[in-house]
């Protein structure tokens, strides 16, 4: 008999949806009937959608992956698959027949995600059996100069968000004068709505270390540092885990693989601040001191962490170079487009129906993301727009959907390529409400050394507040736009430079909805509390007593089976009302 | 003064020697004694020559630090976008209902949570979500509250 193999994706994410009991309950079955079974543990595949995801191989007819499993129908689903068959109620991949979700993956091209969902990820053999650790033995071989021209020549930008080439990065701190030198990878993923990274660090940590390594033979440091948020506990563990693995083996440590090279790599957790993604910053977090950026020059490069030459650079970045090692810069040029090679990871999340982690090639439109990728709209509500970047990226209206996605293209449309957060935002958005929301965001996350950062972004969120309440007037929109300029223009770093940026871009695509909540006292998405009223509709109300019920502040009367009525001067539009009714009898305006 | 010396003494020692230690070495002292006390603060002041002003600049600027006493689980509500426009607002309410805390309280009075929030826990596409202790629960609907919280007992 073959010998199945049963894969439980446990990703944090897998485990919110239950993928945890899912993996108990096979032990514990599994334990009381041996069977010619192995079941083992992966991370993410990306498909959050269909979460709880469990992957069975090693029968005839091929690899299946099923979706949203449970503790209860799992041990009937792979009892199936032993058996031979198929569960087609759950099936979303299948090797060697259709399934609904093959062509989701098959439009996909993974190098950074390669692994993830497929390989255990507390497992080193795991990782060496796809060809782990075969980069840095070619690397070993190689002088740092060639190694930094492999890297240049691929033309690998900055996957963090600002695109900055690789390879000159590595020169500037290859070159820069001193013994000692560092290299840290920025693990701190602070965008709301971005978990590439995450995905990455749980499901892959060996890759990251991998790059890691080959990146401080290059520019010849023998300390790293991977800075980790603290929001992660599953992506430190596992990192410590693979550290301590690629220690044992001695890809790690002194002498490595008998180069006469050492390297020694800790985590650093980090304790909740944005600003820490931020690389000066981040830094001095390291140190141990408060995370506050400085002023550039010096670079990292010359002067970073303990004052000496640091190289930095993100988790995804750090996931590209073994594979460019590997293949070489010509086949990384094969993908993306001739100023942004490769691929990108983004995590699509909002209201799009295939939600979760996507690897395509730079150079796709984002249409095709949505719609091709992403599955399209979750929603029975049209598209609206798209907030890509996070808190220092914007929001792209449908007309500009063709958008390519590489660094150049996104900058022109007022947003920013950013790590890989993809919102997607239907007609129930508000999206004055979007822009205070992240105004919001940074104005909690300013460090306070520059005024503009610390008070304009306060001002600004002032402003916005008063529009969402019917308090603004024309002349905000004007205010808006001076205080963002000036925000920008006066702001050390990234997190004051870029936080207007969600208020520009709405501001550019969506004038007319802070119109309407200005002149009209309108909330189009109906969304803005202050904005609505809500009314019972007599012809429908039976007269359940329903609403009068839930209402907090009793502002609803009317007699049992009589049509009730709601007090507007008493309504406090908390909407519990509107939720609560099942006769439609209530209506919002 | 302190009175719990000897387990903080070791923390003291296990990070005294080591570089930029002063966060890790805070984390720890907070998962010891749950907050960190202005005496705490002092001691290990003196103990590593530090100065206290450095110490308490440090714990108040990250947000994982916390100056006051805090309840046995921590419940972090998510503020990131995707949970945002999925009406995370909602489920916020429902925990300070089921909690029992008013407007600016985060710690229940037995001291058994404590309700913060928290910028994003990268669980975007199973929004709304919240992390209680180191367990994440999404796609939550208010009426859910109850069932999972009655599952931390004191």
């Amino acid at each position: 008999m073959e010998k199945t193999i049963i894969k439980v994706g446990l990703a944090s994410c897998g485990i919110a949806a239950g993928a945890q009991e899912v993996y108990d309950r096979l032990e514990a079955y599994l334990a009381e009937n041996p069977l010619p079974v192995q079941l083992k543990q992966t991370a993410c595949i990306g498909m959050c959608f269909e979460e709880p995801v469990v992957e069975l191989s090693g029968m005839p007819q091929g690899s299946i992956t099923l979706g949203k499993v449970d503790a209860d129908n799992i041990i009937p689903l792979i009892n199936e698959y032993i058996q031979g068959g198929t569960p087609a109620s759950h099936v979303i991949l299948a090797e060697n027949c259709d399934a609904p979700r093959n062509e989701l993956l098959a439009s996909q091209q993974r190098i950074v995600l390669s692994n993830c969902g497929v390989i255990d990820p507390t497992s080193l053999e795991d990782y060496e059996a796809q060809g782990g650790y075969e980069a840095l033995r070619k690397a070993l071989a190689m002088t740092p100069e060639d190694i930094i021209s492999v890297v240049k020549d691929a033309g690998l930008r900055g996957r963090g968000g600002a695109g900055f080439s690789t390879g000159v990065k590595w020169s500037f701190a290859r070159v820069a004068p001193g013994d000692k030198k560092y290299v840290v990878c920025n693990a701190d993923e602070g965008d709301p709505g971005a978990f590439m990274d995450r995905s990455v660090l749980e499901g892959d940590p060996h890759k990251i270390i991998e790059g890691m390594i080959i990146g401080a033979l290059a520019i010849g440091a023998d300390e790293g540092y991977i800075y980790c948020r603290a929001e992660y506990p599953l992506a430190v563990h596992h990192l410590n885990i693979a550290i301590q693995a690629a220690t044992a083996k001695n890809y790690l440590g002194q002498d490595i693989l008998g180069s006469g090279l050492n390297f020694t790599l800790k985590v650093k957790e980090g304790a909740g601040a944005f600003v820490c993604g931020e690389e000066t910053a981040l830094m001095h977090s390291i140190e141990g001191k408060r995370g506050m950026p400085t002023i550039r020059p010096p670079y990292p490069s010359e002067s970073g962490l303990w004052e000496l030459p640091t190289n930095i650079n993100n988790v995804e970045t750090w996931a590209n170079i073994a594979w460019i090692l590997l293949h070489g810069a010509e086949e990384f040029r094969k993908m993306g487009t001739k100023d942004s090679p490769g691929t990108k990871v983004f995590a699509l999340a909002g209201k799009v129906a295939g939600s979760g982690l996507i690897e395509v090639p730079m150079g796709i439109n984002i249409r095709d993301i949505i719609y091709k990728v992403g599955g399209g709209m979750k929603s029975h509500l049209p598209f609206k727009a798209v907030q890509l970047g996070g808190p220092s990226g914007g929001c792209i209206p449908e007309s500009l959907l063709d958008t390519l996605v590489d660094y150049e293209s996104i900058n022109a449309t007022g947003a920013i390529m950013g790590s890989g957060g993809i919102v997607v935002m239907d007609t129930g958005t508000c999206i004055v409400d979007v822009a205070r929301y992240f105004l919001n965001f940074t104005q909690n996350e300013s460090c306070g050394k520059c005024t503009f950062c610390r008070l304009g972004t306060l001002r600004m969120l002032e402003i916005l507040t008063r529009i969402t309440e019917g308090k603004g007037e024309m002349e905000d929109l004007k205010r808006l736009e001076d205080l963002a300029v000036n925000i920008n223009k006066s702001s050390l770093c990234g997190l004051g430079q870029s936080a207007p940026n969600p208020v520009l871009t709405t501001l550019r695509y969506f004038r007319d909805e802070y119109i309407a909540h200005i002149e009209e006292k309108r909330c189009p998405a109906k969304v803005c509390s202050a904005l609505l009223s809500y009314r019972i509709v007599e012809d429908k109300c039976i007269g359940c007593t329903l609403c009068a019920r839930v209402c907090p502040v009793n502002c609803i009367s009317g007699s049992v089976k009589n049509p009730h009525v709601i007090d507007q001067e008493l309504c406090i539009r908390c909407g519990e009302c509107f939720k609560a009714c099942k006769f439609d009898a209530i209506v919002r305006e | 003064m302190h009175k719990d010396h000897v387990n903080l003494d070791a923390l003291i020692y296990k990070y005294r020697d080591q570089k930029g230690a002063l966060i890790p070495l805070l984390q720890e002292v907070q998962d010891l004694e749950g907050y960190l006390n202005p005496d705490t603060m002092r001691y290990i002041s003196a103990k590593l020559d530090i100065p206290v002003a450095e110490i308490y600049g440090v714990a108040t600027f990250y947000s994982m630090f916390r100056l006051k006493p805090q309840g046995k689980h921590i419940i972090r509500i998510c503020k990131g976008t995707a949970c945002h426009v999925s009406d995370v607002d909602a489920i916020k309410t429902a925990l300070m209902d089921y909690l029992k805390l008013g407007q600016g309280e985060d710690t229940t009075q037995d001291f058994r949570f404590t309700l913060v929030e928290v910028a994003c826990l990268g669980c975007c596409s199973l929004a709304p979500v919240i992390m209680i202790d180191d367990h994440t629960y999404g796609k939550l609907t208010p009426d859910a509250i109850a069932g999972i919280l009655d599952k931390y007992a004191y």
